[in-house]
Formats: structure tokens, C-alpha cells, sequence
């Protein structure tokens, strides 16, 4: 029964996102329309697809499984996911929108020599990117395995068929089939996750008092079997000592300046048509991902007190504390129905990856680096993008299918915000703020963040450890050796390092007359829009 | 910020647009309005945020104080974020009401010099 419900609702919704993909394919035939949705998308629509794309399965089933684990400590996850878009709404989307064409890049090379700075952020975009999206894809093929268990559809075959449904939508439907995906994933999302809230809030009759008093003594066995009765809402279950609070700050420092450094979010903002719909669009995705991150509360704690850590650890691990409490409390139909959302939302994730990737490929690497800015012949651009998005697509899966359900991609989204944060914000805030800054200011600070980042997740506890003989297979560390840095999450080093690659590079390299010159008619047009690039009609 | 400068000898036609905007009285007090709002406010929620792990990191017991009911001071501050973040947001929706009269005013007073919206926007990246 209940399979049969999740698979029809995993397949309406694949038939209704590809209906919108013919519908938008017929809608791509231009540039403009393919990378940006003839920026046209209005403000509330990109508002919510903006959440769409950022609210992943690492949000709605990894958060909610850490706070059903580790109480308070997953909470602060939560919490830096909002907050973050105030950097995005003050610093950065407006003067992206006004500046830019169809991808960060645009902005960073602007006033630079455009080969070395776009070939280097196209680097960094590939690598936010594809890292992000192998880490959806392993969490995508592991959840379709587990909830159609006994389906008969293996890890592999949901991993293929994920990889070939996000290449279908980027490929034939482009940037406007994309965004509609982003948005029904939300809406299915937001609807699902206030009616699991309202649904524990009933448990608990609707007393918040009742909730935080069950909240303050949730117990489970510990592995030698010991009953353990702890206050969840106390700090501490998950950050501890001697690391823990450094690991806290640095995770922040990581949303708090990787989200406006994301490329896949950067560029929904090309989709309107101007910086004022661009700026009232963060604040509906703020209205949207700050309600849903609230309510991660109902969800964590809720699977926490109600379902408990012994069940949900014998029945498929953290990440199906939700679903398993959509169960729990409400039965089959609204398992399968919250085990479609967690599909749709990797879907839509993967797919905004994909086109940003793709985008970035054909319109930074093919267009400007290789061919010196000039698109040889109509439509390259576009054609280029869709062949990317197909092996960019190919090997995600490849990768994907390799490590397996069992591998630890945590890590993968820590790198992906480690390097947005580290080596591309430190360069858009200076290519939009800073004069004097330059053509090695901008290669040096995307290089070293970059790198920072890489070496750090290399050498830290991800990737680094020594297990014990007992630990099989994809879960053991790559490098059995202790730790050499201690944190999880790099920003706490990398962002200083980013930022300092591009202050030493700015002051070694030489003085950029063009670079200053350019800056003034950047300066006008980031933040008057004069020249920007209009909306245009089908 | 906006430096008087001279003809713009790649126009052939005296200045470029954008030498004659980073003129204008407007631009400089759009840019200055922009930096009054931003840079505080940068400043302050950035430490607000800060504020949350360095306390519930380093002072764990002090944040673990009950203090409305069962409910403790770590979760009341971490919920209080939200609440701060949207406060912001509308903060600088108003204000950005101030940037954009600017930014209209602006553009007047170069159409009425003779610059044309249509010919402009079409130059590739």
C-alpha cells in the first residue's frame, strides 16, 4: 500500500515537471530565454524558486535528523541558513543583477583582464557545483532505496534515474523549466513541513508548554544499552569541547558568507527583470526559508520526543527522522507523501545545479575563455550548455554510482559552502566595492580560497581518521592517519586565506588603470542599473 | 568616491555616460545613503550572528538558563535570529525606497541630456 502511494506521487510529480519542461522547451529559444528565463520570472515567483533551490535534503531530512539526534546543536544549523541571506539581500543581489549577464563571472571579470578571472571563477563555480551535486545525488539514491524498499529499484537505478531527470530538465526545458521545478518543489516542501508541525503540535495538543516539557527529557539507550534521560535543549550533545565551539563559529562563517557565493543561487537573480524585483525576491525567499527553518523545530524535536533515536537508528539513520515521524504520527499515506517531497526536493536542487554549471561552462569557459568573447555562430552558447549539462549530468552519476550509498558526502556540501564562502565572495564583495583592486587581486583570491578550502577538508577530520577494524568499506576514512586540521568545516581559516589571497594579490600585482577606470562605470551601473540587461519578450 | 573627471577621449563624443552620472550630486548621495545603511547594519547583524556560537560555544551553562518556562535563553536567542534577519530585511526594503528615487532621478536627468534607454543594455559581456 504505502509503496504503491510513493511511487505515484514520485511519478506524478515527474510527470508534471516534465510537462513543464515541454511546455518551457518550446519557451528556450534564445539565449536569453534558455540562461535567464528572458528575465522575466517576477519577484515573487524567483523568491520562492530561490528557496527552492537552497532548501536541500541536507536541510529538511539532515537537519531534522540532527536535532532528532543531537537536540539543540542540530537547531544551530538551522538558524545561519536565514541570517545568511542578509549578506545576499545587502551586499550582493542587486548589484549582481545589474552588472551581470548570465553568471558570476560576469561580475568578477567585469573590470578585469576577462580571461585568467573568468576561466578561474569558472573553475570554482564547476567545483561549488559538482561537489554539491554528487553529495544530493549519493543522499538521492540512498533515500529512493530505502523508502521504496523492496521495490526492487537499487541505488544505482535511482541515482540514473535522478541524473537523467535533472538533465532532461536543464537540457530541454533550460532556465524557465528549471525555476517552475524550484517552485513547486517549495511549495510541496513548505505545505508538507507545516502540516507535519501542525501534526505534532496535536500530538502535544497544541500546548507549546507540553512540547518544551517533553523536549527537556527525551531518552533513548545508549550503544552498551543504558537508558539515558537528557534535556534536548541544552547545548552541547553534539559540540563539544575542546573543538566544538570553534567548529560552531566556523560552520557559521561558512553560511554566513558561502550563501551569497553559491553560483547556483547567484544566478536565479538574472531571471528578473530588474535589481528592485531582484531585492524584493530575497525577501519572499527569506519569508519562505526563514518559516520553514523555524518549523525544522516541530520536525527535530518532534521526531526526537515522539518517535525517539532508538527507532529511527534501527530504521534507516538520521536522515529518515522525518519521514519516519511523518509515519509515526500520520501513517502510510503521509510517509509516502513526505517521502515525495524528499525526492522532489533533490530533484529540484540537482537541477539548479546542474544549470548553473552547465551555464557556467558554455558561457565563461567556452565563450569567453576559449573564444575571446565572440559566440562563433547563433545559438553556440545555448548548444554548448546542453551538451555540458549532459556530461556534467554523466559524470555526476558516474561518481555518484562509484562511492556508493554508504559514503560520507557530508562533507562534499562543507566544501561546496567552504569555497563559495572562501573564494568567491571575498572576490565579488572587492570587484563590486574596492577601486584599486585587480587582475591578480581577483585570480589570487579565487585561487587561494579554493585551494584553502580543498587542503583543509583533505587534512581534516571528513577525510582524515583512524577507524576501527570494525568499520567496513565506504565508511571508513580514505586516510587512516589522525587529523592534521581539527575542523570539519575549513571557514574558520579559509575565508581569512581567501580574503588575504586577494589583498596580496591586488597590492603584488601591478597597478590596473583599466581596472580603476572600468570601476567607475561599474560603480554606476551596480547601483543605478543603467545598461543592464532588460527583460525581454518571447 | 566620485572623482571629477575630465573628458572621456573613448566616446569621441566628450564624456561617457558613466563619467557623467559619477558627476552627479545624486550618485554621490545615492552612494552615501547606500554605505550609511549598509555598512552599520552589515556590522551589527554580522555580530548578533557571531554572538550565538561564541555563547552557546564558550558559556554553554549560562545559555542553558531556563528562562521562560521550560523554554532556556540558547533557544529564545537562536529564534530571536529570525526575527532579527526579517527585521532587517524590512528595514532595508524601506530604506532602498530612498536609493530608488535616486536612481530614477538619475536616469531623468541623463534622458534629459539626450541619452537613449533603448540603444543601451545590448552591449555583450
Amino acid at each position: 500500500m504505502r509503496l504503491d502511494m510513493t511511487l505515484v506521487l514520485f511519478l506524478s510529480f515527474i510527470a508534471i515537471t516534465l510537462g513543464i519542461t515541454a511546455w518551457a522547451s518550446r519557451r528556450s529559444g534564445s539565449s536569453a530565454s534558455f540562461f535567464a528565463a528572458n528575465r522575466q520570472i517576477t519577484a515573487w515567483q524567483n523568491g520562492i524558486a530561490v528557496a527552492g533551490d537552497y532548501m536541500s535534503a541536507a536541510s529538511f531530512l539532515g537537519i531534522a535528523g540532527l536535532i532528532a539526534f543531537f537536540g539543540y546543536d542540530g537547531f544551530m544549523y538551522s538558524v545561519g541558513w536565514l541570517v545568511a541571506y542578509l549578506t545576499v539581500l545587502l551586499i550582493v543581489a542587486e548589484p549582481l543583477r545589474n552588472a551581470g549577464k548570465y553568471t558570476m563571472a560576469d561580475v568578477l571579470a567585469y573590470r578585469m583582464n576577462p580571461r585568467p578571472v573568468r576561466a578561474m571563477a569558472s573553475i570554482s563555480t564547476l567545483t561549488v557545483s559538482t561537489f554539491y551535486m554528487i553529495a544530493q545525488m549519493v543522499g538521492a539514491g540512498s533515500l529512493v532505496a530505502l523508502l521504496l524498499k523492496g521495490s526492487h529499484i537499487s541505488y544505482t537505478v535511482a541515482v540514473t534515474g535522478v541524473g537523467i531527470l535533472m538533465i532532461v530538465y536543464v537540457v530541454f526545458g533550460g532556465m524557465l523549466a528549471t525555476t517552475w521545478v524550484q517552485i513547486i518543489k517549495a511549495i510541496l516542501l513548505i505545505a508538507g513541513t507545516i502540516l507535519l508541525s501542525l501534526l505534532v503540535m496535536a500530538h502535544f495538543h497544541f500546548s507549546l508548554p507540553e512540547f518544551f516539557r517533553a523536549i527537556a527529557q527525551v531518552s533513548y539507550h545508549a550503544p552498551d544499552g543504558k537508558l539515558i534521560v537528557k534535556d534536548f535543549m541544552t547545548p552541547g550533545l553534539r559540540f563539544k569541547p575542546p573543538y566544538g565551539p570553534l567548529e560552531l563559529i566556523s560552520l557559521g562563517m561558512a553560511l554566513i558568507f558561502g550563501t551569497a557565493g553559491l553560483p547556483h543561487i547567484l544566478v536565479r537573480f538574472y531571471t528578473v527583470p530588474d535589481a528592485r524585483t531582484a531585492r524584493y525576491s530575497v525577501v519572499w525567499a527569506m519569508v519562505i526559508i526563514g518559516s520553514f527553518y523555524i518549523m525544522t523545530t516541530f520536525l527535530g524535536f518532534g521526531a526526537a520526543t515522539i518517535v525517539g533515536r532508538d527507532f529511527i537508528a534501527k530504521n534507516g539513520g538520521t536522515n529518515m527522522s522525518a519521514p519516519l515521524l511523518a509515519k509515526v504520527i500520520a501513517g502510510d499515506v503521509f510517509f509516502a507523501f513526505i517521502s515525495a517531497i524528499a525526492f522532489a526536493t533533490i530533484l529540484a536542487v540537482v537541477a539548479g545545479l546542474t544549470i548553473s554549471a552547465s551555464t557556467s561552462f558554455a558561457h565563461d569557459v567556452w565563450t569567453n575563455v576559449v573564444h575571446n568573447g565572440v559566440e562563433r555562430s547563433p545559438g553556440e552558447e545555448r548548444l554548448v550548455a546542453r551538451i555540458a549539462a549532459f556530461v556534467v549530468g554523466a559524470i555526476a552519476i558516474a561518481i555518484a554510482i562509484v562511492l556508493g550509498p554508504t559514503a560520507n558526502v557530508a562533507f562534499l556540501v562543507a566544501l561546496a559552502f567552504a569555497v563559495a564562502a572562501s573564494a568567491n565572495l571575498p572576490v565579488i564583495v572587492f570587484s563590486i566595492y574596492w577601486k584599486r583592486f585587480n587582475t591578480s587581486g581577483a585570480v589570487c583570491g579565487l585561487l587561494f580560497g579554493l585551494v584553502a578550502s580543498i587542503v583543509l577538508i583533505l587534512i581534516g577530520p571528513s577525510v582524515m581518521g583512524i577507524d576501527a577494524a570494525t568499520v567496513v568499506g565506504a565508511a571508513r576514512h580514505p586516510i587512516q592517519h589522525a587529523p592534521i586540521f581539527p575542523l570539519e568545516n575549513p571557514g574558520l581559516l579559509s575565508i581569512p586565506i581567501g580574503f588575504a589571497g586577494a589583498l596580496l594579490g591586488t597590492f603584488l600585482g601591478a597597478r590596473d588603470p583599466r581596472a580603476v577606470e572600468r570601476f567607475e562605470e561599474l560603480e554606476v551601473r551596480a547601483n543605478t542599473g543603467l545598461g543592464s540587461e532588460k527583460a525581454t519578450a518571447h | 568616491m566620485a572623482t571629477p573627471r575630465t573628458a572621456d577621449a573613448n566616446t569621441g563624443q566628450g564624456k561617457s555616460k558613466w563619467d557623467r552620472v559619477q558627476e552627479m550630486e545624486e550618485f554621490r548621495l545615492l552612494l552615501l545613503a547606500k554605505k550609511e545603511f549598509v555598512v552599520p547594519t552589515t556590522v551589527f547583524f554580522v555580530v548578533y550572528y557571531f554572538a550565538l556560537p561564541v555563547l552557546v560555544g564558550y558559556a554553554p551553562e549560562f545559555m542553558s538558563r531556563k528562562v521562560l518556562g521550560p523554554v532556556n535563553l540558547a533557544y529564545l536567542f537562536a529564534l530571536s535570529q529570525f526575527f532579527v534577519a526579517w527585521g532587517i530585511a524590512w528595514a532595508y526594503v524601506s530604506a532602498a525606497r530612498k536609493f530608488d528615487k535616486y536612481g530614477v532621478h538619475i536616469l531623468e536627468t541623463l534622458k534629459r541630456e539626450g541619452y537613449d534607454e533603448k540603444q543601451d543594455g545590448k552591449r555583450g559581456l
